[in-house]
Order: C-alpha cells, then structure tokens, then sequence
C-alpha cells in the first residue's frame, strides 16, 4: 500500500500451530505493506515459532489469559509502536484474508473510528447454528437499538479500528473475556463513530475446536446482558456531567 | 444465656483479636484485611459481654432461638468477606493481565533489539 500510515493486523492465537502459517501466508500474499502481529496467547504448542518462521512478528504471553485480552495486547503493541490502523482477525482461517483490505480501506476513509466485517452483509458462506443464530439476532437487536443504526453482524471478531478506538480498548474499559457487542455500546457511547461493511468469512469445520461449545454459550450469553446493562448503567453516571473512568 | 457458652464466646473472640494483631505484627495479614475480623471479635465480645443484647437482637429481627441469630449473622459476615475477596481477585486478575501484557511486548522489544545487533555485528 502506498499509503504513509501503518497498518497492523493482529491475529490472537491460541494453539493454531496448524493453521496459523496458513493465514499468515495469506494474508501477507493479499496485504502488501502491512505487518503481521500474531499474539501467542500462551499456547502449549508450537505456535509461536511457527508465526515468527512465517514472517510475523510475535508477541507471546507467558500464560493463557484468553481471546480479549491477546487482542489487547496486540492492541497496547500497535500503539506503542505508532501504527495508525489496526485490523483484527482471526488465527483459524475463518476471516478471508482479501475483506482485510475492504476494512482497511473503509477505515482510512476516516468516517468511522470501528470499522466491522459483517459475514451477514454481503456475499458469504457463513451458516451458524440454529442457537448461535439466534444469539445473533438477539444481539443485533440491541446493539441496533442502542447504536442508532443497523448493525447485522454485532459479534463479529473481524474489525478495524482506528487510532482513537485503539487508546479506549487498551485501557480497563474493554472487557477482556469475550469483548463483542457490549464493546461495541461502550464505544458508541464514548463517541466513536461504528459503521458496517460486508466481509467474507467461513464455516468452522467440525473438527475444530471452538468456544462454542458446551456451557460457554450460556455463560456467553449472560456475561453479555450483564456487561451491557452496567455499560448503559455507567453512561448514565456520565450524562450528568462525569468523566469516563478511562479518560 | 448460659455462663458456659459466654466464656467460650469471650475466650475466642480474646484469642481472635490476639491472633489478628499477631498476625499483622508479623506481616503475614494486611491491615486492610484485618478490620473485618477484628469488628467480628468485638461483636463476640459485646455479645458476651451483654446477654441481654442478643435477646434483644433476636426479638428484632423476629427470630425465635438465639443460635438462629447467631447462625444468620454469622452467615452474613462469612458472605461478606467473601465479596472483599471476590473483588480482591477482579483487581489482582487485571493486575496480572496487565503485567502479563508489559512483560510480553517488553519481551518482544528485547528480542527486536538483539536481532538488529546481531544483523549489525553481521554487517560490521
């Protein structure tokens, strides 16, 4: 890209030695220009080596502190080191490499701060499950109604984020254990500007592992309700006048 | 009340403050953790003390024996702490996240760093 600003592409990765090389070859072939963090999040295999043989540049936690907060920390490295944008992705190859480019791009326009990929939009081969579709819609509903706008695709992990977005997710505020929807409120509600465009993302195969599985879903489901409604509770406490805790 | 369990009540909650404060002495309890346990022997020891307030309490609250009260408030302090130590751990968790998070871009510089010494060695 001949563009002047950096862009970072953070890929949290737990345990994806078999997939990771795969994506970082793929998203190197697509994206010129733009560096490849991929956080090891503590894996027991050989992640890690094999992302940094791959070309990438690897950060690697000393344990599993799980998804959100390897994002954040790919998130707290982009800003130490002055990177404009950031796109963040997944490690098992679900995001399609080519949509990188679609965020970048939108990001750049500079008319939204949170920049989301939304596997409902466009053309995709994307079919949840009946429990995880519901989830889904649930959850559109609300982020919908409380953003103002309609958002398709409240949970996607596929995004980029501007500068500005970056600062207010690496700070306390962003809930590192399953950060989707209700960082989303909290973003909207600190100003920042969310906007939507249409990426292609695949189907797990069954085979693979997921945190989709079990009870997780159900405890899902509850922390979000809950970190939504203490997240409407907080802004309240602003409207009259406080500052957010994480300015 | 009985004189026995009065004596036990004023021996423990006696032995209570001692060990507390010993504990502290030794460094081995922060102060901040030690008010709770210390505001629950000067309960016991009220209520030793003065047999006529746990009457007294128990009428209030609408209880029929007194161990009934006991029990409820006992439960209530034991819950109590337990919230102190539940929001304990939320600050310690982010306290180790957020070192785990410098450690490991401190990590990533050092590494950085010694790479381009040695391409430099190289080139030299």
């Amino acid at each position: 890209m001949g563009d002047a600003d950096r862009v970072l592409i953070v890929v949290p990765a737990y345990n994806e030695d078999q997939n990771i090389a795969g994506v970082i070859a793929r998203v190197q072939e697509v994206v010129s220009g733009a560096d490849v963090l991929v956080v090891d999040d503590g894996s027991s295999d050989a992640t890690g080596v094999v992302a940094r043989d791959a070309g990438a540049k690897v950060v690697s936690l000393p344990f599993n502190l799980g998804y959100g907060v390897a994002l954040q920390t790919g998130f707290k490295y982009a800003l130490e080191r002055g990177y404009d944008y950031v796109v963040q992705m997944d490690a098992d190859g679900q995001h399609e490499a080519c949509s990188v480019l679609d965020l970048i791009a939108e990001a750049r326009k500079g008319t939204a701060d949170v920049v989301l990929g939304s596997r409902f939009l466009g053309a995709s081969t994307f079919k949840p499950r009946f429990a995880r579709r519901v989830g889904i819609l649930l959850f559109r509903a609300i982020v919908s109604r409380v953003v103002g706008k309609s958002i398709s695709d409240p949970t996607s992990g596929f995004q980029a984020l501007n500068r500005s977005a970056l600062e207010l997710y690496a700070t306390e505020a962003y809930p590192t254990d399953y950060p989707d929807a209700d960082v989303l409120i909290m973003a909207h509600l600190s100003g920042f500007r969310i906007t939507e465009i249409p990426v292609v993302m695949y189907a797990r195969t069954a085979d693979q592992k997921s945190m989709h599985s079990g009870l997780r879903p159900l405890y899902y489901v509850f922390k979000m309700f809950l970190s939504i409604l203490v997240t409407l509770m907080r802004q309240r406490r602003y409207e009259v006048g406080r500052e957010p805790a994480w300015k | 009340m009985e004189m026995k369990p009065r004596f036990l009540a004023l021996a423990i909650s006696v032995l209570l403050v001692v060990l507390i404060v010993e504990l502290v002495r030794r460094r081995r309890l922060r102060e901040e953790y030690s008010w709770l346990w210390l505001s629950l022997s000067l309960a016991m020891f009220v209520l030793a003390v003065w047999p006529g307030l746990l009457d007294f309490i128990t009428d209030l609250i609408g209880a029929v024996l007194s161990t009934s009260t006991l029990f409820f408030f006992a439960l209530v302090f034991l819950i109590l702490i337990n919230v102190q130590f539940s929001v304990e751990i939320s600050s310690m968790r982010t306290q180790v996240k957020n070192l785990a998070q410098q450690m490991a871009l401190l990590q990533n510089t050092i590494e950085e760093g010694s790479a381009q010494a040695e391409v430099q060695d190289d080139a030299g």
